[in-house]
């Protein structure tokens, strides 16, 4: 097909997603750009105009998507001094912290050995141990874990928050509802981005109304996309990684938003992490929002190596553990969301800058996997490239590499994030060795500020997941879980339900307002929408790769139920109900799936 | 016409329409939880009236679009950065509640004091448009009262096409009942339009006029004055959404005909 003729428009800075990161790379530049006291910064693609500053955003509002946190939030609060948490919807002061060991109360996870004998001994001596409702709580709390005075932050709420602040100043332009396709990449420099087409049928094909996506040509891109946006992973694939850089640890982060029953009193800002339950190798987190709203959700990472991984399965049975359950029976799901997590740290960093771009957020490898804390971090990225781009456009210095090196990535090194980042590096690299070698490790380099740690050798998903038959081994013989398979195909269902309730895991019993089907939790808690007029963003690359596959995980893990089983073994996509989590992507062990833009997706802002 | 038409949109803005709903009384009234934090829409109705308005001004050479809302400008600014990509337009903005619960009269009169004082423009080449009904819970009547304070007579309701012909006069199909449309004749400005669903699909993101009109609408928003409400004309006993049932099914590829057969199954249960 010939290249269609596109439609241009130049900018100064042309930013990839509106996420933390961005927030803090465009209320920093904004207000620096409105500063009538300082040099006014003016376009040099518009001359005689202000810097034109625009950030696109894939979804079709700025706060949807996203997820509830608990976070130290200095960055946060760095820019916005004497801050009034009350202006920001769903944020409370931390006010109270607990860390949590959670019993398996029906005994069907896979608890290791050393687990088993811990849960014992619990139970024998529940006084002891204060057991309360299968939980104990730990007696002290590394310094490393603890959030204290921190903030709970609903992320769509303060994304909108801050993007209102953003645009009040009118010196930034924020377009949600329009994904970036890829890069514009010209003899290695970044020039630009381009948007998708619209217009088009569901393979890409020009349909009625068609407008090919246009080219946005920028001095600057800042590229804020996250881990699973295409145009990071498109700088990754043609400018490679980092030497000993790599992107092998994930996580499907997923979340029930909950309107608390009348009577629950617990204080706004209190927050439980979790371990233990559903399954050993998956966290919870629960944190209280003002007006009796919690978040409550688990962290599926990719060395839980069950390929048939459901999260939202396992987290039906999370908020029904007793110590969650007695404040969460009689609750309404309000919302509810998946995100995949780049769990890699600082290991997954890339070239944070080149000629024409940069890159911040968590798609930077700004996460730090020993604090478990990843927006005040992707936050601070923003923040220090913001003030980068001030001090070379105050210089009249270009976008080049060697200016960026040595404005924003040299800012960096020298920040606590790097410092922080650089403790944390080894810190969950003994979760390859085994949950508790994972634990073990943990402790270890927390309490010893980085120098100690459990070895392990991280894999990518792709290589560490065994077909259903060999994990399930030794609990479901063979033969029945080809009957499982077969009557599941029958059906069009994935398997995960079957098994996990083969394996002992209690039926779910909806009550229609909190426990509900996943496609309910659709419609009433995600609110998925997917306009017409664009292609589908996920693709698989090779039908003959997906009949022969044996572990179908796109299936087992999918957000959403958006992949399903298809015809002739190969999994069938609906666009209507993918939350964009970006999941499939990365458990693929055949790397058959392609994950581009698209708007649509999640439709709620009180996650 | 030569000069084009000088068109006002009246538009407010609704929670977004997947958004799960609940009301609840209080101090001002009745009100929506969480309303704030739901995400809006500009008004469905309200969108087709100003993508009606944009083709029609595009076909006029001289023409221009307003957009007139009266709504909280936080959440407009909101709504603003969705819409303002469609097509070409200037805001004037009125900050005030838009939940619906509201005197429309009120309401009404603030429009109509809006749209009088918008610089230049021209009655004689005045047409008022917005949603024939509001998605907003307000009564269905404003834009009808705007019209009358605005001493326009020519009055449109349930509109889903204008015509412009030849000696510049309006053939104006009007929804009625029974499926069919009522043909009218009007000698042209001005006149009031309520738009029902128009003809015209949602036109696509286009970054430049976004560009453009984010411009003017961020000064507007800024500038944007309460709108004055006073309230207290109005008393609600009593606000409920329906009841739902709700039983999800997915089935993909069944036929038109037997999804009828399954409601209709359905509705005698």
């Amino acid at each position: 097909m010939p290249e269609p003729d596109r439609q241009q428009m130049d900018v100064d800075i042309a930013c990839v997603g509106f996420g933390p990161a961005a927030g803090g790379f465009l209320i920093t530049l904004a207000r620096r750009l409105a500063d009538r006291d300082g040099p006014a910064l003016a376009s040099r693609m518009a001359p005689g105009m202000p810097l034109q500053v625009v950030c696109y955003e894939r979804a079709d509002d700025m706060g949807f998507g996203v997820s509830g946190v608990a976070t130290r939030a200095r960055a946060i609060r760095e820019s916005f001094p004497g801050l009034d948490v009350s202006e920001i919807p769903l944020a409370a002061e931390i006010s109270e912290e607990r860390i949590l060991y959670l019993l398996d109360p029906y005994g069907a996870s896979r608890r290791p050995l050393l687990m088993r004998f811990a849960d014992r001994l619990i139970r024998a001596f529940p006084r002891l141990f204060r057991c309360d409702r299968d939980a104990i709580e730990l007696p002290f709390t590394p310094e490393f874990l603890h959030k204290a005075g921190g903030l709970v932050l609903s992320i769509g709420q303060f994304n909108s928050w801050v993007g209102q602040q953003v645009m009040m100043t009118g010196a930034a332009q924020i377009w949600p509802g329009s994904p970036v396709a890829e890069p514009l990449i010209e003899e290695g420099r970044v020039a630009g981005v381009r948007l998708i087409d619209q217009g088009v049928d569901r393979k890409g094909n020009p349909a009625g109304g068609y407008l090919p996506g246009m080219d946005i040509r920028s001095a600057l891109t800042v590229i804020g996309d996250g881990p699973a946006g295409p145009v990071g992973r498109k700088l990754d694939e043609v400018f490679g990684m980092p030497e000993g850089h790599r992107r092998d640890e994930w996580a499907v982060g997923m979340k029930f938003v909950v309107q608390l029953p009348e009577g629950v009193d617990l204080k706004p800002g209190t927050v439980f992490h979790t371990i233990g339950y559903p399954e050993p190798e998956i966290f919870g987190f629960f944190y209280v929002h003002p007006g009796r709203l919690a978040s409550v959700g688990i962290f599926v990472p990719s060395w839980f190596e069950n390929p048939a991984r459901t999260a939202y399965r396992y987290l039906q049975h999370y908020i029904q553990h007793p110590y969650l359950w007695r404040y969460l029976k009689g609750g309404t799901l309000r919302s509810w969301g998946a995100k995949s997590i780049q769990e890699s740290g600082r290991r997954g960093e890339p070239y944070l800058a080149g000629d024409g771009y940069a890159r911040i957020g968590e798609g930077s490898g700004s996460t730090n996997v020993l604090t478990g804390s990843g927006v005040d971090e992707a936050w601070a990225t923003g923040v220090l490239l913001a003030e980068a781009v001030v001090d070379l456009l105050e210089k009249g210095e270009p976008f080049t590499r060697e200016n960026l090196e040595r404005a924003y990535v040299g800012r960096r090194r020298r920040s606590w994030l790097e410092q922080e980042s650089r403790v944390a590096e080894k810190a969950r690299d003994g979760f390859h060795r085994g949950v508790i070698a994972g634990f073990i490790g943990m402790g270890l380099t927390g309490l010893s500020g980085g120098r100690l740690a459990v070895p392990g050798r991280p894999k990518p998903p792709r290589k560490r997941f065994p077909r259903v038959e060999e994990f399930f081994a030794d609990r479901i013989p063979r033969g029945e879980i080809e009957k499982i398979r077969q009557e599941c195909a029958a059906q069009a269902k994935p398997l995960h339900d079957a098994l996990m309730e083969r394996c002992g895991w209690p039926k779910i019993e909806y009550d229609g307002k909190l426990l509900v089907s996943h496609q309910d939790a659709l419609l009433m808690g995600g609110k998925v929408q997917a306009p017409a007029g664009v292609a589908d963003h996920v693709v698989f690359l090779y039908p003959k790769l997906c009949e022969s596959c044996g572990t179908r995980i796109c299936v087992e893990m999918c957000s959403g139920e958006a992949i399903h089983p298809g015809e002739d073994g190969v999994p069938a996509f609906d666009r209507e109900k993918c939350v964009h989590c970006g999941a499939c992507f990365w458990n693929c062990p055949e790397e058959n799936i392609r994950f581009e833009a698209g708007p649509g997706g999640l439709h709620s802002a009180e996650n | 016409m030569s000069n084009g038409y000088h068109i006002v949109v009246c538009a407010g803005i609704v929670p977004d329409p997947l958004q799960t709903l609940e009301p609840v009384t209080g101090p001002q009234g009745p009100a929506l939880r969480n309303e704030m934090m739901l995400p809006a829409v500009l008004d469905p109705w309200a969108a087709h009236a100003l993508y009606e308005a944009a083709h029609l001004a595009r076909n006029a050479p001289g023409s221009k679009v307003w957009l007139v809302s009266l709504s909280p400008k936080a959440k407009l600014q909101q709504v603003m950065m969705t819409i303002a990509q469609k097509v070409p337009f200037e805001l004037v903005a009125l900050d005030g509640p838009a939940s619906g619960f509201t005197d429309a009269g009120e309401t009404a009169v603030a429009l109509a004091r809006a749209i009088q004082a918008i610089p230049g423009l021209d009655r004689s080449r005045l047409l008022v448009f917005g949603g024939w009904e509001s998605a907003s819970r307000g009564a269905g009547a404003t834009l009808q009262m705007v019209g009358e304070i605005l001493g326009i007579t020519d009055q449109f309701q349930g509109v889903d096409a204008l015509e412009i012909q030849s000696d510049g006069s309006f053939r104006i199909l009007e929804r009625i009942e029974g499926g069919v449309h009522q043909v009218s004749a009007c000698a042209g400005p001005p006149a009031v339009l309520g738009w029902a669903t128009g003809t015209l699909p949602e036109p696509p993101n286009q970054p430049q006029i976004g560009m453009q009109n984010m411009r003017a609408i961020m000064p507007a928003l800024q500038g944007a004055q309460p709108a004055g409400l006073a309230g207290g004309k109005i008393e609600f006993l009593e606000v409920r959404i329906p009841s739902v049932r709700r039983e999800t099914q997915v089935i993909k590829d069944l036929s038109p005909e037997e999804i009828a057969k399954e409601i209709v199954e359905w509705i005698k249960e």
